[in-house]
């Protein structure tokens, strides 16, 4: 029971632990290879709108609208976020590189303004913090296997329901016994 | 050793319940502003020209109110919440001793200037931030929101949304305060 209790937890944790995880398998190293290769493109004078336009998409899907916060700046129609968004288009054809236009948005907002936090002291627990749950997990089925690991001698040996029908033997025994004394004082 | 491990299901609910019931008391539009403590950004923008304004220049610049604390409101006529903000401002603005800079934010100067002949004008100045840039830069992402600058330049406190009568007396004035005795020093 308990250890059934303990599995499902260690599997919501999981699940959860999943779910926290900002995606590193995620579309980050290609859009960085593209933007990059995007901005020297750019660079070398066969900037055309659609380049930039396509940077702009990229580089805003990982930026967080402050307004309606659970959508992306490439997606939200907030006014805030259309001004972002002309904000970013113009630094990207002044040539500024991602990480360049990712510090001017988050010097303004704070780390909050992007979805995929910075390597830092108050984010440690965000970045760990999966890891820890699923070391614990596993440390608890582990735990959870190698007791019933032991367990498994002793109930072979004298299976709980064995001990029931032993009981309600002796019970059954000892109820005629009784009725057999009744009946030979009468 | 078999009680105290069957209490450990309930002891990770208990806390989770405690983290997810902390999570739902934070109010999520209020993110700390990274400015607190950095210098204001230096501005000039247009003037809303009022007729009980007696400064004639044409434009504001935010250096000019250098070496005094000073207030930042950041309003407009199409935000809702400004209008529950605009009496306390108005009841307040006497008891500030420091200016109050008006901030019109993406705001239509016509609708601006008749929202301050109708509900008022707290401030000493009012400026207009047509296209939003100085927001930007203040990191504003909702009206309204309120800025104390010090003597120095530096953002002392940030508080969004509307600005009520406690806010005043609990937040802004003491920030005020505590601008004037670090200026003095």
């Amino acid at each position: 029971m308990l250890l059934n209790f303990a599995m499902r937890l260690a599997a919501v944790l999981l699940l959860s632990a999943s779910l926290i995880w900002p995606s590193l398998a995620g579309t980050s190293p290609d859009t960085r290879v593209a933007s990059n290769s995007i901005s020297s493109a750019a660079s070398s004078a066969i900037s055309s709108d659609v380049l930039v336009e396509e940077r702009l998409v990229a580089l805003s899907s990982e930026l967080r609208c402050l307004v309606c916060q659970n959508e992306s700046l490439a997606s939200s129609r907030a006014p805030l976020a259309e001004d972002l968004r002309r904000e970013v288009r113009e630094q990207i054809r002044a040539g500024n590189s991602d990480a360049q236009i990712i510090d001017y948005l988050t010097a303004r907002y704070g780390d909050f303004v992007t979805y995929r936090p910075p390597w830092r002291g108050r984010t440690l627990l965000l970045w760990l913090g999966p890891f820890c749950l699923l070391i614990l997990a596993l440390g608890m089925f582990m735990y959870g296997i190698s007791r019933k690991r032991q367990q498994q001698i002793p109930a072979d040996l004298s299976s709980p329901d064995r001990v029931s029908d032993r009981l309600s033997d002796r019970e059954a025994l000892d109820r005629l016994q009784r009725e057999f004394a009744e009946k030979n004082h009468e | 050793m078999k009680r105290s491990s069957a209490m450990i299901p309930l002891f990770i609910f208990i806390a989770l319940a405690l983290l997810l019931a902390v999570g739902l008391r934070l109010n999520p539009r209020d993110i700390p502003s990274p400015l607190i403590g950095k210098p204001a950004p230096v501005f000039t923008l247009d003037r809303l020209n009022q007729a009980d304004q007696t400064d004639l220049k044409e434009t504001f610049a935010s250096a000019s109110l250098k070496g005094q604390p000073w207030v930042l409101n950041v309003w407009a006529s199409w935000c809702s919440a400004c209008i529950a903000e605009h009496p306390v401002l108005n009841a307040w603005k006497d008891k500030l001793g420091a200016p109050m800079i008006g901030l019109a934010y993406k705001d239509q100067d016509v609708d601006a200037k008749k929202w301050l002949l109708d509900r008022g004008n707290p401030y000493s100045q009012v400026i207009a931030d047509r296209d939003g840039r100085v927001g930007i830069d203040f990191g504003v992402y909702g009206v309204p929101e309120t800025f104390v600058i010090d003597g120095k330049g530096i953002i002392v406190l940030k508080h969004t949304g509307p600005v009520t009568d406690a806010v005043m007396s609990e937040k802004i004035i003491p920030a005020l305060q505590a601008a004037r005795v670090a200026g003095a020093q």
